[in-house]
């Protein structure tokens, strides 16, 4: 792949396809993607909504998302009636105003993505590290949402 | 064109194929030019210093991030995240000082900064008399 020159567009969320090769990108995107993917990573429908996947095991839900490139302190975690919402700003760390921008892929501003967990969770013992771009959040199951095996005795 | 080469493979070698037509994402990157040179951005989450390859071939430079491999914290529900890992090519503009080039990974971003040689340079040169 060349590099090549890329012009601002006048709107930072515009989508940029001042240039064809934009758009060409953008259609190879389409054919390349599965439908849900590509709804969530095209920059014609949305900003920016970081992939994220959710799990559980018999203790825990663990929550991850895709950050790159952010700092600690400008992501927010907050849980509110079974609901989890990850939302933060993502600033450029360098200043280039002086200097030409030949290809500006990567979406800065903010973002926010809400999780409805199936069952209830100690919101007091939810842990979240960031290691990598990868915000990991734990979220520990209360006593009376996690699975109860009772001894039947058949006579 | 993929699918073709992968319809016309043979059963015995298909595992050799499978790792050369391993699957990669893109990174979405940006590049700025300055005075001194180019810095390019590369988002590659998942990733870490000893994960990432930055090789240079002539004029061609190729970023390859190999993600950290990471437990399954249990059954997935909802799985929007990638597995595979990184790769993107290139192609150097010739005044680019290639001894020069520096990498650094900080949260799953790659900058690296390719600076210009010195010869070519925007110079002022002085007017004499």
């Amino acid at each position: 792949m060349n590099i090549v020159r890329w012009q601002r567009p006048g709107l930072a969320n515009w989508p940029d396809f001042g240039r064809l090769s934009d758009l060409r990108d953008e259609i190879d995107r389409l054919f390349e993607s599965p439908f849900t993917e590509l709804t969530r990573t095209s920059r014609l429908l949305s900003g920016w909504t970081p992939a994220l996947d959710v799990y559980e095991d018999k203790d825990n839900f663990t929550v991850k998302a895709e950050l790159p490139g952010m700092k600690k302190e400008d992501i927010e975690v907050t849980l509110h009636d079974g609901t989890l919402s990850i939302s933060g700003e993502r600033k450029s760390e360098s200043k280039h105003e002086d200097a030409e921008v030949y290809r500006a892929e990567r979406f800065f501003g903010r973002f926010q993505r809400t999780v409805t967990l199936p069952t209830r969770v100690a919101a007091d013992k939810v842990k979240a590290s960031y290691t990598d771009g990868v915000l990991t959040i734990t979220l520990p199951k209360t006593e009376d949402a996690k699975p109860k095996y009772i001894d039947v005795s058949v006579n | 064109m993929k699918f073709m080469k992968a319809l016309l493979k043979n059963e015995s070698q298909s595992e050799i194929n499978h790792a050369r037509n391993r699957q990669f994402i893109t990174p979405d990157v940006n590049i700025y030019e300055t005075k001194d040179g180019y810095v390019l951005e590369a988002e590659m989450s998942g990733v870490n210093k000893d994960g990432l390859s930055v090789t240079l071939e002539g004029h061609e430079i190729t970023i390859i991030g190999t993600r950290t491999v990471e437990a399954e914290p249990g059954e997935a529900l909802f799985r929007e995240r990638q597995n595979a890992d990184y790769r993107r090519v290139f192609e150097l503009d010739p005044a680019i000082d290639t001894e020069r080039i520096s990498a650094r990974m900080n949260q799953g971003v790659l900058f690296l900064t390719l600076p210009k040689s010195e010869a070519v340079k925007p110079r002022v040169i002085k007017v004499d008399e």
